[in-house]
């Protein structure tokens, strides 16, 4: 999956953890948690999405590495590189 | 009257808030109890297929942010809807009210099943595999979510409790709140019963096995309490949470009163797990009456619990006999005919069902009661048509539930010179 497409499904789940945000103008170098309301819940409502989507397991020592927009794409990258678009 | 007026063990109801599969507030609520209209409709739920339950229409997001709702409960969103439309309804100045000093009682019948329910379906999508089970199942599970839900929208930080009480948990929220408050727990209680359980499949599976889950080609006679031909219970969802305050305290900011609490009981059948016991529901409603230092002559309209089931009705109208005989003045009916079985919700819908009839002196009927069973026989139960009554001051309202628990509340109009709601 290419890092544009795992933005969008990233943006889908927070969308879907934070229905009442405008997320239009999300700054990507941001961290998440100065732009709009996530605490731990929501941060594991991620994780989870992730877990069901694409079956994949985040260790709790990477949880760092989902701080903004870049550093979840980023490190998702190798994880995701073999996942379809569009899943 | 004046020195009784600051007596602070006088217990009232200040504001209302509900929603019923047939109103939404208690005006339309209480037109659709007078016209006869139903609340029971179609329902599709998981597994169980096609069956048919009382179903509300709440706007869900006017007191609750979509995030929110989506962590919460169905019994969470039912309980802030209701609380704040009785806060809204009952004129405090909700900046000013000690929150520290506000306590949320709030009756509820089972908990849990709902998000288990769906939990489990939705790890069936991944082979049973539990690494996908929701870290928000626990928070949404407690026993107090509901209560605990209405805390944090409103910013309450007094004690809160879900009462699971079965059926006869919308009482026994009433009654919690007038004991805390006379005990000075709290200034302000927000108290009454909510349900989620028609987002259950289990709750209809269960009593579908039980024999006791209504069927009808029509939907709107499928609830027939008493009626010969009733053949179990329509499963309701449904909230009402009133604002429950000290006399004193409610005459001194000049609130609009709705009724005075002026008796409660609850006791336990300790006889077997499903089926009612007359003697004890008798029992009941006599310590109630006893406690509210009236004679059974006194009441004018018993709210009945009735649920349609054969035993359950039947016990039910023995224990009324037992208690108020034949007198012809009195009124029972029984809002389960219209709504469904609301489950926690149920005693503090009925009763609230009940409260405008101060004003307008009429006693809800009890519908489609075509074929009143003999052995269901009181001729005090008002069938089909509202009853014009001479008076109203008193109501007893009933309501019973599995494991043998029994709750009774009585309620009595407020003079109008005084702050009372109703001419």
């Amino acid at each position: 999956m290419a890092p544009a497409d795992i933005r969008h499904v990233i943006l889908d789940i927070l969308e879907r953890i934070a229905p009442d945000e405008d997320l239009s103008d999300l700054n990507d170098g941001v961290p998440f948690r100065e732009q709009m309301e996530l605490d731990s819940m929501d941060f594991l409502d991620i994780v989870m999405e992730l877990r069901k989507q694409y079956r994949i397991q985040i260790p709790e020592a990477d949880y760092e590495h989902l701080i903004s927009m870049s550093s979840t794409v980023n490190y998702l990258q190798p994880l995701l590189k073999d996942a379809p678009a569009g899943v | 009257m004046q020195d009784s007026l600051r007596d602070p063990n006088r217990i009232v109801i200040t504001g209302v808030g509900l929603t019923a599969p047939n109103g939404n507030n208690l005006s339309d609520y209480r037109a659709a109890l007078l016209a006869g209209k139903s609340g029971v409709v179609p329902y599709e739920t998981r597994y169980i297929g096609p069956v048919l339950a009382g179903v509300c229409n709440f706007d869900e997001f006017r007191y609750q942010k979509k995030k929110d709702r989506r962590r919460g409960t169905r019994a969470g969103s039912v309980s802030i809807y209701c609380a704040n439309e009785a806060v809204a309804d009952s004129g405090l100045n909700w900046e000013q009210v000690r929150k520290d000093r506000t306590g949320v009682y709030i009756g509820i019948t089972e908990h849990g099943n709902v998000e288990t329910e769906n939990e489990i379906f939705e790890i069936s999508k991944f082979g049973y595999d539990t690494s996908v089970w929701s870290h928000h199942h626990n928070p949404r599970t407690v026993a107090n979510n509901a209560a605990g839900e209405v805390t944090l929208n409103l910013g309450i930080t007094g004690p809160h409790l879900t009462i699971g009480a079965a059926c006869a948990a919308g009482n026994a929220g009433f009654i919690q709140a007038v004991q805390m408050l006379r005990l000075r727990e709290v200034d302000l209680a927000i108290a009454g019963g909510v349900s989620e359980s028609i987002h259950t499949f289990g709750i209809f599976a269960s009593f579908a096995s039980q024999g006791a889950l209504a069927k009808h080609a029509d939907p709107a006679k499928a609830s027939r309490p008493f009626d010969k031909h009733r053949n179990g219970i329509v499963v309701a969802e449904g909230g009402s949470l009133c604002t429950v305050e000290r006399l004193p305290d409610a005459l001194d900011r000049g609130a609009k009163i709705y009724a005075e609490i002026v008796g409660y009981a609850m006791n336990s059948d300790a006889m077997d797990f499903v089926l009612p016991v007359a003697a004890r529901q008798a029992e009941c409603m006599q310590l109630a009456l006893s406690r509210a230092g009236l004679d059974a002559r006194e009441i004018d309209i018993v709210s009945s619990h009735a649920t349609a089931t054969e035993q359950g009705d039947i016990e039910e109208c023995v224990a009324l006999q037992t208690v108020f005989g034949d007198r012809p003045s009195l009124a029972i009916n029984n809002t389960k005919s219209f709504i469904g079985h609301a489950m926690g919700a149920a005693g503090a819908l009925e009763l609230m069902g009940n409260v405008p009839a101060f004003a307008d002196r009429m006693a809800h009927a009890t519908i489609n009661l075509d074929d009143q069973d003999e052995r269901c026989g009181l001729r005090q139960i008002v069938a089909n048509q509202p009853r014009s009554m001479e008076r109203v001051e008193y109501l007893l309202n009933n309501s019973f539930g599995m494991l043998g628990i029994n709750s009774v509340l009585i309620v009595k109009k407020f003079p109008r010179e005084h702050g009372g709601v109703y001419e």
